[in-house]
């Protein structure tokens, strides 16, 4: 055990560094890992810029809207609703 | 669990309230059509097939016992009629898609960034970009490998959370997170070639 603990680690690089963002960002790196990748980032003059455009991306992702049901669609899924709650009445389960 | 943002819209459902119905399949559908036409080989198939999924949800609604948020029923009505339609199997592992997210080229022998990433991260609170860009990303998850798509899609454009998605794939946590991470990093290039050179 102690011999994996003072096992000398150097630090990671940031091609590296771009494959931890994710797990960095689900909050599932190890401590350890996690400090090595945050000491990384304190002294890198680009991962911090990488992780940035990747939370960008991610705040972006959460604004994108499909398009709406058109008139049509919305008529018909309605229609499918008044299908199925009749059939429901004629034979419920 | 976290309360179900959809369990006001079921309960209306369940009594009778169509203009419900409609709400939820608005909310939906275009995620739903996004995702089922990965499984199947057109549109109209994949039309077809969340047609379907929305019948069993019908069909379903008065024993959904709410232990998931709907939205995970949801979609697993959906995956599941997917994969009955589809013609791609389900489970295969994208083994054409395991290098590095970032381009070897872009860093020098010692693994530093030798072409960095162009600044674009402080410009997208622009909403008029934003806007602009909307569109764009959702060509670009469009393009993603399956898995990833389906990833990509419902944790970032549906906001679930890893749980979750991780019920409605069927998937582990880790295998999650490897695909989000694929997904993302592709998703990151092309908005970054909206703004700059994409790198």
């Amino acid at each position: 055990m102690s011999r994996l603990r003072f096992r000398p680690r150097r630090d990671i690089v940031c091609r590296e560094a771009v494959e931890l963002v994710t797990d960095y960002l689900e909050d599932s790196l190890s401590q350890a890992q996690r400090r090595r990748f945050e000491a990384h980032l304190a002294h890198c003059p680009d991962c911090p810029e990488y992780l940035a455009q990747m939370r960008a991306m991610v705040a972006l992702a959460g604004r994108v809207t499909h398009d709406d049901l058109t008139p049509r669609m919305e008529e018909e899924f309605i229609s499918l609703y008044r299908r199925w709650r009749d059939d429901e009445a004629r034979d419920p389960l | 669990m976290p309360e179900d943002p959809d369990s006001e819209l079921v309960s209306r459902v369940r009594a009778g309230d169509e203009g419900a119905f409609a709400e939820l399949a608005g909310k939906y559908q275009g995620a739903m059509l996004s995702i089922a036409r990965g499984y199947v080989p057109s549109g109209a198939v994949a039309e077809e097939v969340v047609q379907e999924a929305w019948i069993g949800v019908l069909r379903g609604i008065g024993r959904f016992e709410r232990r998931s948020s709907f939205r995970t029923w949801l979609f697993r009505i959906l995956v599941n009629r997917a994969i009955s339609a589809g013609v791609r199997e389900r489970r295969s592992v994208p083994v054409d898609d395991m290098g590095p997210v970032v381009d070897a080229s872009c860093f020098d022998a010692g693994g530093t960034w030798q072409v960095p990433p162009e600044p674009w991260a402080d410009q997208v609170d622009d909403q008029v970009i934003a806007a602009k860009i909307s569109a764009r990303i959702l060509a670009a998850i469009d393009e993603l490998p399956l898995r990833q798509r389906e990833v990509v899609t419902l944790r970032d454009v549906q906001g679930m959370s890893s749980g979750e998605v991780c019920a409605v794939l069927d998937i582990s946590n880790a295998n999650q997170r490897v695909l989000l991470h694929r997904g993302r990093s592709k998703l990151r290039q092309v908005i970054g070639s909206e703004f700059g050179r994409g790198r």
